[in-house]
């Protein structure tokens, strides 16, 4: 499978995400640079983490201007998986690719830890190698994480199965202690109702290797590559 | 005219003024005073040091840069090398706390990748007034929030690092950022001026009038007027450095430069100086080519400038075009405005004029040397004596109050604002003696921690200077790593006091001892003089940063207890001292004593014990004992498991309990091994000639401290988690 990690001026877990996919999965893997037309003819578009021309508006508000941006656009309506990763997530809210919004932390805070993960629809492309009542154990690391959407759209995700990922506690409930950034129901990721695009913000890249602290985010990769 | 006003504003001395005067050989014009002042502070000149810092080891044979670069090299094998170096921002996070620490960041970036190396680990040692007072809670969240944006977004992790609170910092903070990059051996680029005729390129941001007097304002005093030094304060945009950073390693990696230098103190003028001192050559640059942010600035302006984010290249004449290719590809303009000359002088021109012409030796290299006097400060004779108070009734009071003494307690509420795992490197979280990194593709780890005990160095600064050193080596033997090189950060009151001469002196033969015993070689850092305000001096405060190689980064321990049963084993003798501990300061108030003693070869002994042990796979944890001694190492170590493992010490010297528990004797590590590897642990102890013995066992959900059959400490997990964790979240948000 070829997958494209998009480069935007700003990224910074470009070169993870391109670590994970080639050297720790062997995928065929490239960059995509944003001032380009071109992806290449990857079978999926990575959009990393960082923060995109600074993130000095709101997150990921310039990244969706990007020249790049309308091949990916088109790519994710014809059906190309899309896989928005933390600030790659908040690039796919703001390209309206993905319904809602993101407020920064509860706590005002950046936060970068562990957290514990409950996936509540196991019948993705990207989650479909997790087992029956696993939780993940995947690290974040995010000023502006607090999913935001008006109550509407929330009953509308919950009732397609968009909400794929919740932060939960250790027993793996939702809890508003386990709920760090103060995200509406719990939600750490989304998918569209096609179910071809996937926001998360949590990393996975980095929970890919045990040396690392958990091999967890490879359930995500290892979804997308299964066959 | 320049009268003895201008001077004093310039923080220049008569006799400075002539010399400068006689070397140039006219009067200097108001803007090559600028130039000279700005050269010719403490913070660029090293003026009041550089004499005894002379007595530092700088040579091994793994060293591929010493002092006086940007950064200092070690080679680590495999045809990489590691890049590192320590700097102070102090004076400007007092000012400016978010600005002041973020620039900080961004400076010492700059140092690093300027190069060639990609940065790949940042840690802080930072040290506030108590938190009671609102406006240190006020500084220490401005600094973190500072440190957080900057380093979070160009994507550099902050791996580690260390806070201390003591009174000394009320109103003088320190800040001391450390960096470590790595880079390929064959692509490592100096701060040259090479090739009469080369261009000189500007790349990065625009120059503002922000920051100017910066590295001035650095090597003063503070009195009461601080707050209109605001302006004096840079502010940082980690998003332009980030494409700085890709812009140059890109054509670095390209080989498309000659040299590199980047406008960090005393910006424009620094660079444009340095690079032709060091190649003997002399630069002419044009200042009506330089991009600026504000219209109507003065040359002293521009040239005195500290906006951030600037690089100074020199290329020859057929890559510029291909160099200014790839800045524009990261959106970036790449100027002309100048070229290598044979002259050996600085010529800058403004507007037809040449408004500085001076050489670039006077500028850089003929700053007058100072040997300043020292004197014995008078408070020695009276905190050396220490009559002890009496016994604590509680002694697990005592360590409960300790271990949420802020400086001892945990750091979590700073650590998870800095994105410490971006690169995925991190095999270590932050919290453990040192910061690991995995090299990939490599077995090889990278290790590295920054250290320094202050009340230590007031009470007895050449002891506390050695400690310094061997504390930081053993911080890295705690992960299996053999040092490889040290940088500091040498922060110190106004060194024209002769007391402050007196300690720096000191701590100076305490380090150049003990990194000579541990054959470690000084590759350069930073000294911050001037740390007073109000005519009070901090406490001097040397900062190590060690940087150390593992072989074998899958053996890796943490300081954690991770399994039940394991034995629980103390690497080094345990003795009385409790001159100098954090035990006198928090529950007695005393600050008095004196420090621990330090044999340097017994401390090599039990450190190279640990690293075998770690090496071998002998053992599940290492930790070292140091502030709140051996009660405050258990209880960390019980702490930092995975699984919060309780453990039951028993002890059987016949010392003074609050000796025992909470004395700060050297040189001692506490390890765990199971019972299968714990005979090839003791055998590699005596085969060294080290004291090991096995005092207790893991496991449980308390911790029990007994001395020769009588319960000291009988305390559970639980509550010990909630004192430790709870403390600094408390002390900063709930009042």
């Amino acid at each position: 499978m070829k997958f494209g990690v998009v480069v935007f001026p700003g990224s910074n877990c470009d070169h993870d995400t391109f670590f994970a996919l080639k050297e720790v999965l062997h995928q065929e893997t490239v960059f995509l640079w944003h001032k380009d037309h071109d992806l290449h003819g990857v079978d999926c578009v990575v959009l990393p983490g960082g923060f995109s021309y600074g993130d000095y508006l709101r997150a990921g508000a310039i990244a969706r201007f990007s020249p790049l941006m309308q091949e990916v656009r088109e790519f994710a309506e014809g059906g190309g998986r899309v896989l928005g990763i933390c600030n790659g997530f908040q690039v796919l809210l703001e390209l309206g690719l993905l319904p809602g919004a993101m407020l920064r932390n509860k706590n005002l805070k950046f936060l970068c830890q562990f957290v514990r993960l409950r996936v509540e629809n196991r019948d993705t492309q990207f989650t479909r190698r997790v087992r029956s009542g696993q939780l993940l154990r995947l690290p974040i690391a995010h000023y502006d994480g607090q999913y935001f959407a008006p109550p509407e759209t929330l009953k509308g995700l919950e009732e397609h199965g968009q909400v794929v990922l919740r932060y939960v506690n250790e027993k793996g409930e939702p809890t508003v202690e386990a709920n760090v950034n103060g995200s509406a129901d719990n939600i750490a990721g989304l998918i569209n109702r096609a179910g071809n695009v996937l926001g998360l913000m949590p990393h996975p890249e980095r929970a890919s290797e045990a040396r690392l602290g958990s091999e967890d985010g490879r359930l995500i990769f290892e979804s997308l590559i299964q066959p | 005219m320049i009268d003895p006003k201008l001077l004093s504003d310039h923080n220049l001395t008569p006799e400075e003024y002539e010399r400068i005067a006689s070397l140039i050989g006219r009067e200097p014009n108001l803007t090559e005073l600028g130039v000279f002042s700005l050269m010719w502070s403490e913070h660029c000149s090293y003026k009041s040091s550089k004499a005894f810092l002379k007595k530092l080891p700088t040579r091994g044979k793994s060293v591929i840069q010493g002092p006086g670069e940007n950064a200092g090299i070690i080679d680590i094998g495999g045809g990489l090398a590691v890049v590192f170096k320590i700097e102070s921002h102090n004076h400007p996070s007092f000012i400016e706390p978010f600005q002041g620490a973020a620039t900080g960041v961004g400076g010492i970036l700059r140092d690093i990748f300027t190069m060639g190396a990609r940065p790949i680990a940042l840690l802080d040692s930072l040290r506030f007034g108590p938190l009671e007072i609102p406006r240190n809670r006020t500084i220490l969240d401005g600094v973190v929030a500072g440190i957080s944006s900057y380093g979070n977004s160009i994507g550099v992790p902050t791996v580690g690092g260390e806070v201390y609170f003591h009174d000394c910092y009320s109103k003088n903070p320190l800040v001391n950022v450390f960096c470590l990059g790595l880079a390929e051996k064959d692509k490592i680029f100096y701060a040259k001026a090479e090739g009469i005729g080369n261009p000189v390129l500007y790349v990065g941001s625009k120059t503002g009038r922000d920051g100017i007097h910066g590295a001035t304002m650095a090597s003063a005093e503070f009195g009461k007027e601080i707050e209109q030094k605001r302006p004096n304060v840079q502010v940082g945009d980690p998003f332009k450095e980030k494409l700085l950073l890709e812009a140059c390693l890109e054509v670095m990696d390209k080989g498309l430069i000659v040299g590199i230098q980047d406008m960090g103190a005393a910006g424009l003028t620094c660079s444009t100086a340095e690079m032709p001192a060091k190649s003997g050559t002399g630069i002419s640059i044009n200042l009506d080519l330089v991009p600026q942010r504000e219209e109507g600035m003065t040359p002293y302006e521009i040239l005195l400038s500290e906006s951030q984010e600037r690089m100074l290249l020199v290329a020859r004449k057929e890559n510029v075009a291909e160099v200014q290719r790839i800045f524009a590809k990261w959106d970036l303009d790449a100027v002309n405005i100048g070229e290598v000359t044979a002259g050996r002088n600085l010529r800058v021109s403004f507007r037809g004029q040449t408004v500085v012409d001076v050489p670039v030796d006077a500028v850089v290299n003929l700053c007058p040397v100072y040997h300043r006097p020292g004197r014995k400060p008078g408070y020695l004779r009276t905190v050396r004596n220490l009559d002890l108070p009496p016994l604590v009734s509680d002694p697990g009071a005592a360590l409960l109050k300790i271990i949420a003494s802020p400086t001892i307690a945990d750091k979590q509420w700073i650590f998870r604002q800095y994105d410490h795992m971006v690169q995925t490197n991190t095999a270590l979280l932050p919290g453990a003696d040192a910061s690991v990194l995995r090299i990939k593709g490599q077995k090889k780890g990278l290790a590295m921690t920054v250290d320094g005990n202050a009340l230590y160095c007031y009470l007895d600064p050449r002891t506390g200077g050695a400690i310094a050193v061997a504390e930081a080596c053993r911080n890295l033997a705690c992960v299996g790593a053999r040092p490889l090189g040290v940088t500091n950060c040498l922060n110190f009151g106004n060194p024209e006091k002769p007391e402050v001469m007196w300690q720096f002196k000191k701590i100076i033969e305490g380090l150049a001892e003990a990194c000579r015993a541990f054959q470690i070689p000084v590759t350069g850092g930073n000294v911050s003089f001037y740390n007073d305000t109000e005519g009070q001096s901090i406490h001097p405060t040397p900062v190590l940063g060690v940087v150390g190689l593992i072989d074998r980064v899958d053996r890796l321990v943490g300081p954690g207890f991770e399994k039940e049963g394991d034995f629980v084993v103390l690497l080094g003798e345990n003795s009385e001292e409790l001159g100098g501990s954090e035990y006198l300061r928090v529950i007695h108030g005393l600050e008095r004593g004196l420090p621990p003693g330090i044999d340097l070869k017994k401390e090599k002994a039990v450190q190279e014990v640990c690293i075998e042990a770690v090496a071998g796979g002998l053992i599940d944890s290492a930790h070292d004992l140091s502030e709140g001694g051996l009660a405050v190492c258990a209880a960390e170590s019980c702490l930092l498991g995975s699984a919060g493992l309780g453990c039951t010490l028993d002890l059987d010297e016949k010392f003074r309990p609050d000796g025992l528990l909470f004395g700060e004797a050297q040189s001692r590590i506490l390890i765990s091994a199971s019972e299968a590897f714990l005979p090839g642990v003791l055998d590699l102890a005596a085969e060294k000639g080290v004291p090991a013995r096995v005092i207790g066992r893991t496991g449980g959900r308390e911790l029990v401290i007994r001395q020769r059959g009588q319960e000291l400490i009988r305390l559970p997990i639980d509550r010990l988690a909630s004192a430790w964790k709870g403390s600094l979240p408390g002390a900063l948000l709930v009042r």
